[in-house]
């Protein structure tokens, strides 16, 4: 890539901060709590009067004892040895459209952190509002679905709340024993096999076909039958790849008895361009935390937006927020419901910063992120395509908002493998790769997504530094074998963290341990 | 499809000159060629989605938000008595501070790698949760506590491959309603079936009577809550854990972290599995969206080998003397075995992991005496003012931040309470009428840390106005 971007000297700050733990000297304090009231301790009498004698802590918990200015600092520390999105170029994590979350959304989610959930619906009607209208004013339009339920704290739970769904529906048809089957896809999110089964159903995966890179329609109508309770897949699949018989699959499973949800936590490249509608599923989901610019938080808390057709909206969780066209319900008479996934109305402030996402874009904005993160994708394959020992199996067709490439050659020529490549990425200031759910049916793969935030400079400096690492691996591969070099942390004992004698969860654990062994 | 062209703040590549450039570099014409190339035409969306008009500007978005939001009304102006799963409590200024930063707020899923200052945090966590409750596990946070809770008696059941769990009837109906949709309906080979057992209606404590009678050898696990969703603070643990152990069954016990620096740990009268929720350690109610619920246990095989959701371990680096983090027994996760997995793990609540780890590192083991102590004393004044009130009658002693309120004498409806009380700026007690109607007409009222002496005064005087 000559002629590219120059590449920028990095290092990630090294604080070598030790365990809040081993930190404090005894009798310091962090905050203060409110006072008790004179009055109040005279009502009520000794604290330790009011609770039976037996379930009285004795030994009080062995918990740092810091002030406030230390406890600050090594959270700031530890905070500066986290390369947040916002810092870097983060697409490297494909399927996890690492998109910006806009400020100001945050501002705007702090106006509702005060609100408890069971206040009076007259007191609550603003935030009611917000959940009426992101789900049937912009849900609908995207996906086509009648009615949105934003109780699930994530992509997985919203799966769950979709395999209760098909449960109660073929419970109530009286066939839940004889359907208990869900078919998924091997490129399908794990938790679409996972989840289901949690739910109590047998999974019947399918495998790609080597020209297509996805399942044969074949596969699924030999893989439909009696048992078949439902089908539950991503489309596009983990590969970017796209199945253009999609509403043939739907209506395979139809026919055979079975109901369709649609994974649709990465549908970054399909607003108002395809919908699950049109698609003939019956129930899908979206991830806020992904194609709608809330925050990531570090892995949670997120929100899996379901949608399903009119005649599925019986099951959905209570409460479902309903409008009487002067004021916001909540509606919790609904026989035929699962009951609840989570407990009240789900992460309402994650809802809300999709809300504004969503207004801020309009109709024209959605699909233009679309497009963007299409062409972005599309752009960076061109540029991936020019470095050594990089490959994009499973067929030459074009991709969606992603693509797992493989670095299987490298790896054969070079002995650098796809996890020691993403040692070394971080020395530039990159952050990790996501490489591929297992199992890997792609070799030493890895997935990046560059979403419509990132410049074409950005994907520029990107592939230059993939570019680098890859000669790096040609000309000098101990360098990138023996990565990171310029992380906050040195190469970590991996198999201790498998070994019962030498794993630790908490530090007491861990003194404990280190003393016996 | 006729579209304006906008440059959008947030899209850089939506100049057109750049997008153009790169479609050339592609070879096409326009994103429609590529889609064509992709998506059938039949399954392509043929017209703009109807949708109100975008507001890119940041000022226009910002007005027309506040501007639906300005019909809330929260518990800051108001003075709140709710509780049932959701309280409010001091969260200091630190704890939003760190959570607020971009360096964790927009992380995602980086290798310990780039992300150290996350995987740090999650085991500073576990390792003081676990001084809390007493165990030398805990892993990442979940959803929230009703998740927590299904994970549990699910790694109960997986454990000793029984399939009976018996639960309290003096249950959250909400929680309830998780933990069925966990346990898998009746049809299914591998449901779990769930009793309740029976609560003593004086006390509100679990019936040691009716919990001998229910629990068998088939009895994979009891549940119980301490305090419990109505309050009381479950005196007989001990007694509990041993009917379960003597049927060979595990003891998973769910409880208000906040309550651990004045009430004993579980793991003090025999729990072996310890879920509930972080939301009261350092994170706003977010009108429900700041629950997240944990798990813990003792550092033994049986358990460690059944957690579904993430366990973040300390190990050492090459470095002599370094300290690294990583995820401990991975292949146990969804994200590893599919369906072979220990149920699943997916994006959880982190966030509310690394606030909880600075609230409990601010707190310390004198802030978190104090503050159940606090929270005890205002409470039970609360109880106490509230029962001097003709008519009002509080039903269960011995309680921790919670209690009953019951109006039956009053001859008032709690809905109608609830609304007179909200005429005069407070949100009153959650309604169990109709979740116990053997309770009467009663109400759940959470007083904490956070409620002065003034505030719970002014409820007695309205409550007083009121009945």
């Amino acid at each position: 890539m000559s002629g590219g971007p120059r590449l920028r000297r990095y290092h990630a700050p090294v604080w070598s901060e030790p365990v809040i733990m081993e930190l404090g000297r005894k009798g310091e304090r962090g905050v203060i709590v409110p006072e008790v009231e004179k009055e109040v301790s005279r009502a009520v009498g000794k604290a330790a009067s009011l609770v039976p004698a037996k379930m009285r802590r004795r030994e009080p918990p062995k918990l740092p004892e810091l002030s406030q200015p230390q406890v600050l600092r090594h959270y700031l520390r530890l905070s500066q040895e986290n390369l947040g999105m916002e810092l870097n170029l983060d697409f490297g994590e494909g399927t996890c459209t690492m998109k910006y979350s806009p400020k100001v959304n945050e501002e705007l989610a702090r106006l509702v952190s005060e609100i408890h959930p069971l206040q009076d619906e007259d007191t609550i009607q603003g935030i009611l509002e917000v959940l009426h209208r992101f789900g049937r004013v912009f849900l609908k339009a995207i996906s086509g679905m009648d009615e949105f339920c934003f109780q699930p704290g994530g992509g997985s739970e919203a799966v769950f709340a979709i395999a209760c769904m098909m449960r109660k529906y073929h419970e109530l048809n009286g066939e839940v024993e004889q359907r208990n089957e869900i078919i998924t896809t091997i490129f399908s999110h794990p938790c679409d096999a996972a989840v289901p089964a949690t739910a109590g159903f047998r999974i019947v995966t399918l495998y790609p076909d080597e020209k297509t890179g996805r399942p044969s329609t074949e596969a699924l109508r030999a893989a439909v039958s009696k048992h078949t309770a439902g089908m539950m897949i991503t489309n596009p699949e983990d590969t970017g790849i796209f199945n253009p018989e999609i509403d043939e699959w739907t209506k395979i499973v139809h026919e055979a008895g079975g109901l369709c949800g649609y994974d649709q936590a990465n549908a970054n490249a399909l607003l108002g361009v395809t919908r699950a509608r049109e698609a003939g599923f019956d129930m899908c989901f979206f991830n806020l935390h992904k194609t709608f610019g809330s925050p990531h938080g570090s892995d949670g808390p997120a929100c899996g937006a379901i949608g399903v057709r009119r005649e599925f909206a019986k099951f959905l969780p209570v409460p479902i927020v309903v409008f009487d066209g002067k004021k916001y319900h909540l509606d919790y008479n609904r026989p035929h419901s699962i009951g609840k996934v989570r407990d009240f109305y789900g992460n309402v402030q994650v809802v809300l910063r999709a809300y504004a996402w969503a207004m801020s874009m309009g109709a024209e904005g959605l699909r233009e992120a679309a497009e963007i993160s299409m062409i972005n994708n599309n752009y960076l394959e061109k540029k991936i395509a020019a470095i050594r020992g990089v490959s994009k199996p499973l067929g030459t067709k074009r991709r969606l908002d992603q693509i797992r490439y493989s670095v299987e050659k490298m790896k054969e020529e070079t002995g650098i493998g796809v996890v020691d490549l993403n040692k070394r990425v971080v020395d530039y200031g990159i952050q990790s790769y996501f490489l591929s759910h297992h199992p890997w049916v792609v070799p030493e793969p890895f997935t990046p997504e560059p979403c419509e935030t990132y410049s074409k400079a950005d994907i520029d400096y990107w592939a230059a530094v993939l570019k680098q690492i890859s000669d790096e691996a040609y000309s000098n591969p101990e360098l990138v074998k023996s990565a990171p070099h310029q992380s906050s942390i040195s190469k970590l004992d991996e198999a201790a963290l498998d070994d019962s004698d030498r794993w630790a969860m908490t530090w007491k654990a861990f003194v404990r341990k280190r003393k016996k062994g | 499809m006729e579209r304006q062209h906008c440059v959008h703040p947030y899209i850089p590549n939506s100049v057109n000159d750049v997008k153009q450039e790169m479609l050339r570099e592609i070879g096409a014409k326009d994103s429609e060629e590529l889609y064509a190339e992709m998506i059938p035409e039949r399954l392509r969306l043929r017209k703009r989605m109807s949708l109100p008009d975008a507001l890119p500007s940041e000022l226009d978005l910002r007005r027309h938000v506040e501007r639906i939001l300005t019909k809330n009304k929260t518990c800051s102006e108001h003075v709140s008595f709710l509780g049932g799963g959701c309280w409010q409590h001091f969260v200091p200024a630190v704890c939003d501070e760190i959570a607020r930063r971009a360096e964790f707020l927009t992380a995602y899923s980086g290798e310990y790698t780039s992300d150290l200052g996350r995987f740090q945090s999650f085991f500073e966590f576990q390792s003081m949760i676990g001084e809390l409750v007493g165990m030398e596990v805990a892993c990442l946070t979940t959803y929230d506590w009703g998740a927590a809770a299904g994970n549990a008696i699910r790694m109960a059941s997986r454990i000793n491959g029984r399939r009976k769990v018996l639960v309290p009837e003096a249950i959250s109906p909400s929680r309830l309603a998780i933990l069925r949709n966990f346990a898998q309906p009746v049809q299914m080979p591998s449901h779990i079936k769930l009793e309740t057992v029976k609560y003593d209606p004086e006390t509100g404590m679990m019936n040691l009577d009716d919990l001998q009678r229910k629990a068998s050898s088939r009895t994979a696990c009891v549940y119980f809550e301490n305090p419990s969703y109505l309050g009381v603070i479950e005196a007989n643990g001990n007694a509990i854990s041993e009917i379960v152990h003597d049927r060979g069954a595990e003891c998973v016990v769910g409880v208000d972290p906040i309550s651990l620096g004045v009430l004993a740990p579980p793991s003090d009268y025999g729990a072996d599995i310890i879920c509930g929720d972080v939301q009261p350690l350092g994170v706003h109610m977010n009108c429900g969206g700041g629950l997240g619920g944990f798990i813990a246990s003792r550092d033994e095989m049986k358990y460690v080998g059944e957690y579904p959701t993430h366990l973040i371990s300390i190990a050492q680096t090459q470095r002599e003397g370094e300290y690294g983090f990583g995820y401990c027994r991975y292949d146990r996760t969804s994200y590893i075995a599919r369906e072979k997995a220990k149920d699943w793990v997916g994006t959880g609540t982190a966030l509310w992991t690394i606030a909880a780890a600075n609230y409990l590192a601010l707190m310390g083991p004198q802030g978190m005496k104090e503050v159940g102590e606090a929270i005890l004393q205002k409470s039970h004044y609360a109880a106490k003012r509230l029962a001097e009130i003709r008519g009002v009658r509080i039903l269960f002693p011995t309680f921790f931040k919670e209690f009953v309120v019951n109006f039956d004498k009053a001859k008032k409806s709690v809905p109608s309470v609830n609304k007179a009380l909200l005429r005069q700026g407070a949100f009153g007690g959650k309604d169990l009428t109709n979740e116990f109607p053997e309770l009467g007409r009663s109400a759940l009222y959470a007083v904490t840390e956070v409620h002065s002496r003034d505030a719970i005064d002014r409820l007695v005087e309205a409550m007083r106005r009121v009945i």
